[in-house]
């Protein structure tokens, strides 16, 4: 018997981006990097952006970690693609208040469309870092070209 | 006392459900399922002889040792220096003196970086370590090499987890001034031939420092007949107290060595024109100690001596059997170390599933395993991967314990499946 909080985090879409994730590898060109790490887990990948103007045209990521972070990682590469770098940072604002718990309770998060479906991580505290790993290495890579950021 | 309880345990057998008893934690429930722990090598859970020790004293005797007249500050040095002499016997040490308080086997290792390393350890010398070595026998060293000018040479071992032993003879050189490994790895659970480590060190005259934090809890050591120049340990991974743990030295070096710490204690006399530093062991002691916790260890010990630090070993073996016969019945399981001698520590992977999900699942069903990389980075660059799922066994661990395990983790394959 699966418990369903368990079935809460551990989603079909969230196992399926985790076993055949989207905007796997290294874009050739790209124009913003970094690299994240969670040493706790040894979660480790790297976020690759193409910008033109204020668009994110090409968004990838590279690396591994546990099913929560790579296929948060897959879910946010789709959500961004085509976006402006404003409205990438207003969803990172809004992925960390969903997933720290901070929003109120009748927020049901449609505008993240998708990427709601993190929703269950707030009741596993250890694992937020887990899937806000891509997100800050992915603000990283806009703010400080080719840094390194650690979750600790 | 260690002899005379020898006697009676050999011939008690071990009784799991009696030992259960003595641990209160273990009637926790986790996700409303009772607590099974199975993360005893990050530490082990507090039986109530211990616990009732802290309080008594905490009740009864507390006050500072070494410095007061009164009779509670006498009582207290008396119950501090009795545990010394428990512990003394509980390794066979020749001499109380060449027993060391510190805050674990992370201070006692400092220390001997750091004391050894000031008056034997120089540029251009050579220091050995092991490839599985806690980031705490790797680090130490190598803030001492940066400080000197040393070299830190590493024997490494094979994808059984076994110490490439033919490799020794070549690594040590006329410059080789100490060799520290660790006695049983908490990564792959392998008990290493460090007797054979010593002996060949000694034939070059070179000092071993062993870390026992994963050992001592689980089989009998007795460091005169390791002779091993330095042993070290936790108090926590031994059924006692946090913040206390044990510097086993032998005397010729404990005297050759400089104080680690300056302060009260640690003196004989102090004038602005020169300190005269107190005899063995409180050279290497300033400071108010964790007075407590020094008692606890001694009580944790008196406590593992009732049952016989034998039976521990034979009970232990018999369920890391038993484990590794449940690890072989399933397919996607990959143990990482398979040494032939080993202790109850178990490293594994699933494949194409990260430990931090299996960590998460059998938490659900109140199991506590360790995931990541166990401080022992290194370890896991070797096997070319980012992290591992751990279970470790205790004393108070069931063959039940280890078949509920297996039925979780079969749940961790249904959830990705
Ligand atoms: C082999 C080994 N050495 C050293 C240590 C460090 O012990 P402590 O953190 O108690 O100082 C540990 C604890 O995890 C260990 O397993």
């Amino acid at each position: 018997m699966i418990n369903s909080e368990l079935r809460e985090l551990y989603q079909q879409v969230i196992l399926d981006h985790n076993k055949n994730p989207k905007n796997f590898g290294k874009i050739d060109p790209h124009n913003h990097s970094a690299e994240g790490f969670n040493p706790l887990c040894g979660d480790h990948l790297f976020i690759y952006l193409q910008t033109e103007g204020d668009v994110i045209t090409n968004i990838s990521f590279e690396g591994g970690g546990c099913a929560i972070s790579k296929s948060s990682a897959s879910l946010m590469t789709e959500a961004l693609k085509g976006k402006s770098i404003t409205e990438a940072k207003e969803f990172f604002e809004r992925f960390h208040n969903m997933v720290t718990g901070q929003a109120s309770e009748d927020d049901d998060f449609e505008d993240l469309d998708k990427l709601a479906i993190f929703q269950g991580v707030r009741d596993f505290p250890v694992r937020v870092k887990c899937a806000s790993l891509s997100w800050h290495t992915m603000i990283a890579a806009l703010d400080n070209n080719n840094k390194s950021i650690s979750t600790e | 006392m260690n002899s005379d309880n020898k006697q009676i345990t050999d011939t008690v057998p071990f009784d799991v459900r009696k030992v259960r008893e003595d641990f209160p934690i273990l009637a926790e429930t986790v996700h409303g399922k009772p607590l099974v722990y199975f993360d005893n090598a990050a530490t082990t859970h507090k039986p109530l002889q211990v616990i009732n020790r802290l309080q008594h004293y905490y009740l009864h005797e507390n006050s500072n040792i070494h410095r007061g007249v009164h009779a509670l500050s006498q009582h207290a040095t008396g119950e501090y220096e009795k545990s010394r002499r428990t512990i003394q016997k509980f390794i066979n040490a020749s001499s109380e003196k060449e027993i060391i308080f510190t805050r674990g086997t992370t201070e006692s290792i400092n220390l001997v970086a750091q004391s050894f390393g000031a008056k034997f350890i120089a540029q251009d010398d050579e220091i050995i370590i092991s490839g599985m070595e806690h980031h705490s026998n790797i680090v130490p060293w190598q803030l001492l090499c940066e400080r000197t000018g040393a070299r830190l040479k590493i024997l490494p071992f094979d994808l059984n987890g076994e110490l490439q032993m033919e490799e020794l003879p070549g690594l040590i050189t006329a410059k080789t001034k100490l060799i520290s490994v660790v006695h049983a790895s908490n990564s792959l659970g392998t008990v290493n031939p460090v007797e054979d480590i010593i002996a060949l060190a000694h034939s070059h005259g070179i000092p071993v420092l062993i870390d026992g934090a994963q050992a001592v809890q689980h089989m009998p050591v007795d460091v005169q007949k390791l002779d091993c120049d330095f042993y070290v340990f936790s108090g926590h991974k031994l059924y006692g107290p946090t913040g206390i743990g044990v510097l086993y030295g032998k005397t010729k070096y404990l005297e050759a060595m400089p104080p680690y710490q300056g302060g009260g204690d640690m003196i004989l006399s102090v004038t602005f024109d020169k300190t005269i530093y107190n005899e063995l062991p409180y050279k290497f002691e300033a400071g108010t100690p964790d007075i407590a916790g020094g008692i606890g260890l001694g009580a944790a010990i008196d406590y593992l001596n009732t049952i016989g630090m034998d039976a521990i070993a034979a009970y232990e073996h018999q369920l890391s059997d038993y484990v590794i016969e449940k690890f072989t019945n399933i397919d996607k399981v990959q143990l990482i170390g398979n040494a032939k001698k080993r202790v109850g520590s178990f490293s594994f992977i699933l494949d194409g599933i990260h430990p931090h999900d299996i960590g998460t699942i059998l938490d659900f069903d109140g199991i506590a395993i360790r995931t990541g990389h166990h401080c022992t980075q290194p370890v896991m660059q070797r096997f070319c991967i980012p992290a591992t799922a751990r279970l470790s066994l205790g004393i108070y661990n069931t063959r039940e314990e280890i078949d509920f395990f297996v039925q979780s983790i079969h749940k961790v394959f249904e959830v990705f499946s």
